[in-house]
């Protein structure tokens, strides 16, 4: 692992695939799509087959491919179906979004949810609902994207008050000191008036089993929107690995991609915020575990990070439903466990900057 | 340790000097000091703060009393239903406001010197998200919810996450920022843990468990306040005893030892000491985010002092615990009772992003 990390250094991501031979990386390549696909396939079985019902498989089974009025069906279809899809969605749009708040900030500690986006959009949300009575995921959507939106620039600003690049240390700072404050100021708006605020109560935990199959049908095209920004810039985000100044000297629009790429981590992690309140951590891990299969192309990296980022949502919903029975454990929680210790091998690791 | 320090006395110019800080010597038969009047003024003058916030929130509450009211109350002439108001319920509270603040202030200034960072503070590093883990644990598996179990509970849930944030930052040595981000990582752990039992926790109301999240001295009453109180005394003195071998640390341990200091016992103790603020406050009102961070950096600007100083962040502590809490009341006047632990960290959330910004600007220059 360590020979793959070290190599990741800036320089490695343009034209420099000599560091392993190609043939190599090809075959890990494939083999890590192979293996991801078959660990999707298997999640998304497990979220459909596990739950705090205990169904047998072939009760699930017949349930999916022949829907009537049996209680397994009606499970399998109003409940499991809706939050597997929902997992698949949020899973994709934050594995892309911390794929891509890495590269735009070089920084290895990156995630929406350290970096306070994921408050920022929860906080836009909590002012509309609390100001303009919002209800229902369409109605959280824009505050959604301005909250995040507004997160991202005030986390990038705060990071780069002084001359040249942010520091990852200080950008993780800022992030967690913007969500605290913006959390703090929501839970502040809940308590002080908690009958108009019920519906978003323990928004902040992180559930991908809030919403239905419509709510999720509404964001989905504007988290595709984000992933096609996001997969169109990572050519970009290639040379943007090499610094400011090498990157435009190749020919690449600096100032362009860092606005299309808030635009699309926006979308991403907004949308995502939207429906699930929040889900922090999965943009840390799975770029960094991808980057261990691709080596360290933004191309690659952006497009394995969609495959595979649902895969540990998937996985943390259901170990979330079957170690927290009768009741279940919120998917944002499991991924927190999971992912803290990630963020503390990776400070511990000797080039915590290098990306 | 050693209060006595020697002065010689044949350089009577010594007096002349500026030294930059007023310095007053006080000598005595048994031990001789010298003190800062800036800090001793500047504590003075919070330590007031603290008190009228104090007694202005007395009067505040569901039921509004005068400061005359007041006054008798605690005087022992008025009516006896306002000395059960005043005595009883609210004297715990403003109580805890003052101590727990002070506490914290002690707490954040000894963390902060011993990482030799302003950011060091045993709420940003997590170690009160550690003994808020262990006293929820407590109550909701235990299910015991006598004052000492709590206490002891929020102490070693507060020990072992500082020992574990120190061993997974420990790597040839420890660094500063290493450990911030470690502790930031064992707190995002144990905060979603917190979280998670809090809501599984039988409380139906969601205002009780938004309380229980956030650090609410409210529910302070003599029964837990008379041991805290007790603990508080035996912390705070074991500081100041701590404080000079504190001082000397600051100037790395090679130079402490040459001071007479012994790094790394007094180290050891600090931390013992330092989570022990954190916890005794923990155990009896939760989480109270950010005044440990916020008290020692703030007192330092005001005093002028060239490190954190012990008693000037117990006192800015104080002060900031007591303001925080009458504003809580003022809002609940308008709106509804609200944790002051949110407005801690509001707040202090709003400094820590400023503290921010001066420290990249300091590193890297003004913005082109």
């Amino acid at each position: 692992m360590t020979t793959q990390l070290r190599q990741t250094g800036p320089g490695a991501g343009v034209g420099a695939p000599d560091a392993v031979p190609r043939r190599a990386l090809f075959r890990k390549r494939a083999f890590g799509m192979v293996g991801i696909l078959i660990a999707l396939a298997l999640a998304l079985l497990a979220s459909l087959a596990f739950g705090a019902n205990p169904l047998s498989l072939g009760e699930v089974w017949r349930g999916f491919w022949a829907p009537d009025d049996s209680e397994a069906s009606v499970i399998v279809w109003t409940l499991r179906v809706p939050r597997t899809v929902v997992g698949i969605l949020v899973g994709a749009a934050y594995g892309v979004a911390g794929a891509l708040i890495q590269a735009l900030t070089r920084n290895p500690l990156a995630d929406p949810g350290i970096l306070g986006v994921n408050a920022g959009a929860g906080f836009a949300v909590t002012i509309g609902v609390g100001l303009f009575g919002l209800s229902g995921v369409s109605g959280y959507l824009w505050f959604a994207f301005a909250g995040a939106a507004a997160a991202t620039v005030a986390v990038y600003l705060i990071g780069t008050a002084g001359r040249g690049t942010a520091s990852p240390v200080t950008l993780v700072l800022a992030g967690v000191a913007l969500a605290a404050v913006l959390g703090g100021f929501s839970t502040f708006l809940t308590l002080i008036d908690p009958e108009t605020f019920r519906s978003i109560r323990s928004w902040g935990l992180g559930s991908i089993a809030r919403t239905g199959i419509e709510d999720a049908m509404t964001v989905a095209p504007f988290l595709a929107a984000g992933l096609v920004i996001a997969l169109l810039l990572s050519g970009s985000l290639n040379s943007i690995a090499l610094g400011d100044d090498l990157a435009a000297s190749l020919g690449t629009k600096v100032g362009r991609t860092r606005v299309f790429g808030i635009l699309s981590v926006t979308l991403l992690a907004g949308g995502a915020t939207a429906v699930t309140g929040g889900i922090g951590f999965v943009g840390l891990m799975i770029p960094h575990i991808v980057r261990w299969l691709v080596g360290p192309d933004q191309r690659w990296i952006i497009a394995y990070s969609a495959l595979a980022a649902p895969v540990l949502v998937l996985t943390a919903d259901v170990l979330g439903r079957v170690l927290g029975r009768p009741g279940e454990i919120e998917v944002g929680i499991v991924t927190a466990v999971l992912g803290a210790p990630v963020l503390i091998a990776l400070v511990r690791r000797r080039k915590a900057s290098g990306l | 340790m050693s209060q006595t320090t020697r002065r010689p006395r044949e350089t009577p110019a010594a007096e002349r000097i500026d030294f930059g800080y007023a310095i007053r010597p006080l000598r005595t038969r048994w031990a001789s000091a010298r003190v800062p009047l800036r800090l001793v003024t500047v504590a003075g003058v919070l330590f007031a703060v603290a008190a009228i916030a104090v007694i202005l929130a007395i009067t505040l509450g569901d039921y509004p009393m005068t400061l005359a009211d007041v006054w008798a109350a605690i005087t022992g002439v008025g009516e006896s239903f306002h000395r059960t108001i005043v005595l009883e319920w609210r004297l715990p509270v403003v109580l805890a406001a003052v101590a727990f603040g002070a506490l914290l202030g002690i707490g954040g200034a000894i963390f902060q010197s011993l990482t030799r960072n302003p950011l060091g503070s045993p709420d940003v590093i997590g170690f009160d998200a550690g003994s808020y883990t262990a006293v929820v644990l407590t109550i909701l598996i235990l299910g015991n919810t006598s004052y000492w179990s709590i206490a002891s509970a929020a102490i070693i849930g507060g020990l072992l996450t500082a020992l574990a944030v120190y061993l997974l930052a420990y790597r040839r040595g420890i660094q500063g920022f290493r450990l911030i981000i470690v502790g930031i990582g064992v707190s995002a752990m144990l905060g979603s843990i917190n979280a998670y039992l809090i809501t599984r926790a039988d409380i139906d109301d969601a205002m009780t468990v938004g309380f229980w999240g956030a650090g609410s001295i409210t529910r302070v009453s003599w029964t837990s306040m008379v041991p805290s109180l007790l603990l508080a005394v035996v912390i705070v003195v074991a500081a100041a005893l701590l404080a000079p071998a504190l001082r000397k640390m600051e100037l790395g341990d090679d130079a402490a030892i040459t001071q007479g200091a012994r790094p790394t016992p007094a180290r050891l103790a600090l931390m013992v000491v330092g989570v022990g603020t954190v916890a005794l406050v923990t155990a009896a009102a939760g989480p109270i985010g950010f005044v440990a961070l916020v008290a020692p950096q703030l007192a330092r600007r005001l005093t002028g002092s060239p490190g954190v100083s012990l008693l000037g962040a117990a006192a800015m502590g104080a002060a900031l615990l007591s303001l925080a809490h009458l504003l809580a009341l003022v809002i609940a006047q308008f709106y509804r009772t609200i944790p002051v632990g949110l407005i801690t960290v509001c707040l202090g959330g709003i400094y820590l992003i400023w503290l921010l910004i001066r420290e990249t600007r300091k590193e890297y220059g003004a913005p082109r």
